[in-house]
């Protein structure tokens, strides 16, 4: 069967499982499994790629929701769209959701995914209460930030590394109302949403849409976007969206002059410095998850993302010199995310730490990698790092001077026999 | 509250079927061979919202074996106002070709195994005098192909089975649906190549409810499939021996 990741690139052969059961698992490890994990593919590149592939979606079960606590356990190829309709009329969220809603419980785990509170809320492993792993020899062992914590925290951020995430649990956190009201304010230069971020710290949600296009005095113009579950406001689903793009778009479509256009169009859009509406959850996060397939936009040779942060101390610097480096190579992205993160937890290669982040996407063409090894110098020397999740082409170099815990993140792979059954492209490119 | 009961309820139709009941706060019997799959599967649908969830491990094959599980399964559940028979393998026709016990095999599988768990329900809705028999046959029964013809012989007996049938129990207030789904992703077909006619199991759940919630008699889905067979049946016969299908 022909996967990819979410990027379209690269596209493989692959034989791939989809076991029912748990016990269903362990045959494929006592049969000899060597490949990794794989879940809704949402990654964008060769993570969940590999000549033989596990998939988790059939482990779909809810298996156990506390209505005081919030608990929910879960199989994890339960997706996260899935609790959100379930739980959503019941008064319950998920603690952190990237931006799209159709990633599994186990991708979410093994990405140890960030949202738009990561400076408050933290990463969504830190709402992981516990979570059952089968290890290489087809044993299942329970682990948690108590319990077992070195597997814990080399398979949370793992990217599939250590075995194959079967359930966790998730604490689920109250609300109200399904509805975020959210108030958008103008940043005219980079200066201006650094202090803006800072200044709207206790926000629950904040990030930012950064025109990449800006140049001199407006660089790194923005808009700050800051959202609170409203309180008095129903409890609601969302309605079903499905507006997918059956094909590939012609090369064409998104060229540097119609990214421009629309780059300018979105900020522009916002008369005032401060704009307030109430929206539902649904278009707040997930607005691009209307239109399914939306990778599609990209063509056939398919896409990247080139997302990274920078520490605290360099963020500033690093980010100028980052969109310098865009803006006199003349390659825009539609879609620029900027944000400030919290703090760095205790997993081996989870991807947040304090400081500014940027997510952009670069349709593979010529010169495309030659321009990243250069945004990749400006990133390494300003101390910042690549996410794994949206990673295609990183050097190995790069990653391991990165990732400076990548050796004892190693370490515990080999004490549990997982370096030699768990591995996917990226884990062989990236020499671990 | 509906009494459901589904047989070979782990396949992924039926379970995404199964998950439509549940939401409705429906009471749901579940029957299939996977006793760890069934018990987790029960778990999941008790916390979507179904009322009561039972379970009972049967082999379809066993059919000495069909009149206590049924009548025990209908005991516990407390009546029975739906069934949908979901069970189903798609037989490897070129294995078939060079195997006769296979073909038997297969085909006892995927039409007498219904057939008759069919029988003995049959005569239970039609003593009640109400209720729904939901089948899922297959648009490969519509017309025999070289690639598939023991699965598509299979599904076209009980297609006309429960013709038969619904002719039979349709006076007394029975309904007989039968389902005729066209690709769909599911574990049976994990090996194809999906392009754009390939449906997900949610969305024929979806059909398979609204099918038997407006007492329909034959329901294709997605509802395209329709035209598709009836250009498929239209084709004569002798240019489509011809055809490579
Ligand atoms: C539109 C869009 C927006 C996004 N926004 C964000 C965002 O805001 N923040 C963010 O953090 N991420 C974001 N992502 C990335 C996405 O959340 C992650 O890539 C996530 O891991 C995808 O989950 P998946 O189920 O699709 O996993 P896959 O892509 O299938 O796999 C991802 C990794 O998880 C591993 N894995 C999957 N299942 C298991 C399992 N059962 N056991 C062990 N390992 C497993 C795989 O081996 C692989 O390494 C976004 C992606 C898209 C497409
Ligand atoms: N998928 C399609 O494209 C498609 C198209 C048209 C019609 N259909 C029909 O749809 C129905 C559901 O199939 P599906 O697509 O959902 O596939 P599926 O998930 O593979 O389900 C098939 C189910 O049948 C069960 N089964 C097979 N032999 C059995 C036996 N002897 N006793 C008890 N249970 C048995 C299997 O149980 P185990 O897991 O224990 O093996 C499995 O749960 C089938 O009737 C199929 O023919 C499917």
């Amino acid at each position: 069967m022909r996967i990819s990741g979410w990027g379209n690139y690269p596209v493989i052969d692959s034989s791939v499982d989809s076991p029912l059961s748990p016990t269903q698992v362990e045959h494929c490890m006592l049969a000899g499994f060597n490949g990794i994990a794989r879940g809704m593919g949402r990654s964008y590149g060769d993570s969940s790629l590999s000549s033989h592939v596990i998939s988790g979606l059939s482990l779909h079960h809810l298996l156990d929701f506390d209505n005081e606590t919030g608990v929910l356990r879960c199989q994890a190829g339960v997706t996260l769209a899935d609790i959100l309709d379930l739980f959503v009329p019941r008064g319950w969220f998920l603690p952190v959701t990237p931006g799209t809603k159709f990633v599994s419980v186990g991708g979410a785990i093994a990405s140890d995914v960030h949202g738009k509170n990561h400076h408050i809320d933290g990463s969504f492993c830190e709402h992981i209460t516990e979570l059952d792993l089968m290890l290489a020899d087809g044993r299942i062992e329970r682990c948690s930030a108590t319990h077992n914590r070195e597997l814990f925290h080399a398979t949370c951020g793992g990217m599939g590394l250590t075995g194959i995430i079967l359930s966790a649990g998730i604490r689920l956190k109250p609300i109200t109302s399904s509805y975020i009201d959210e108030v958008t304010l103008k940043a005219p230069d980079l200066t201006a949403i650094i202090e803006m971020f800072e200044q709207y710290l206790s926000s629950t949600y904040s990030v930012a849409w950064i025109d990449c296009a800006a140049r001199g005095k407006r660089m790194g113009r923005s808009l700050l976007m800051l959202g609170e579950h409203a309180i008095d406001a129903p409890l609601r689903n969302a309605t079903p969206h499905n507006r997918s793009l059956p094909f590939n778009m012609p090369e064409h479509t998104l060229n540097r002059y119609s990214i421009k256009a629309f780059n300018s169009v979105y900020y522009h859009r916002k008369f005032f410095a401060r704009q307030q509406r109430r929206i539902h959850y649904d278009p707040y996060f997930y607005p691009l998850d209307g239109v399914l397939h939306w990778n599609r936009l990209y063509g056939k040779k398919g896409f990247t993302q080139y997302q990274f942060v920078l520490p605290q101390e360099s963020s500033a610097e690093g980010m100028r010199q980052v969109l310098e480096r865009i803006v006199s190579a003349g390659r825009g992205s539609p879609l620029a995310v900027l944000k400030s993160f919290g703090r760095e937890n205790d997993n081996f290669l989870s991807f947040p730490r304090q400081g500014l982040q940027l997510a952009l996407d670069f349709k593979i063409n010529d010169g495309v990698f030659e321009f990243l090894n250069d945004l990749d110098s400006i990133v390494l020397d300003h101390g910042g790092r690549l996410y794994l999740t949206k990673d295609a082409r990183m050097s190995e170099a790069m990653f391991k001077q990165s990732y400076p815990r990548w050796q004892q993140f190693m370490d515990v792979r080999t004490r549990y026999g997982a370096d030699k059954v768990f591995n996917s492209l990226q884990s062989k490119r990236l020499g671990i | 509250m509906q009494r459901v009961m589904i047989i070979g309820a782990t396949s992924a139709i039926a379970e995404a079927t199964a998950r439509v009941y549940a939401k409705r706060g429906d009471a749901l019997a579940l029957l299939a061979r996977n006793q760890e799959r069934l018990q987790s599967m029960a778990e999941d649908l008790k916390i979507r919202g179904a009322n009561k969830v039972l379970t009972r491990v049967i082999d379809v094959n066993d059919t000495e074996n069909h009149t206590t599980s049924l009548d025990g399964t209908i005991a516990e559940l407390d009546g029975v106002d739906v069934v949908l028979i979901a069970h189903g393998t798609l037989p490897d026709q070129r294995a078939c070709e060079a195997d006769i016990s296979l073909t038997l095999n297969e085909f006892a599988t995927n039409a007498t195994s219904t057939i008759a768990l069919l029988t003995h329900l049959a005569n239970h809705f039609e003593q009640q005098g109400k209720g729904q028999i939901a089948v899922i046959s297959s648009v490969a029964g519509d017309r025999g192909r070289q690639s598939n013809y023991v699965y598509g012989a299979a599904k076209g007996a009980l297609t006309i089975f429960l013709q038969g049938l619904r002719n039979r129990l349709a006076p007394k207030g029975v309904q007989v649906l039968t389902i005729k789904p066209g690709f769909v992703d599911t574990p049976m077909t994990a090996e194809f190549k999906k392009g754009l006619l390939w449906a997900q199991p949610e969305q024929i759940a979806k059909g398979i409810v609204k099918g038997i919630d407006k007492r329909k008699d034959v329901v294709y889905l997605p509802f395209f499939w329709r035209y598709i067979m009836i250009i498929i049946r239209s084709i004569p016969e002798r240019i489509f021996k011809k055809l490579k299908l």
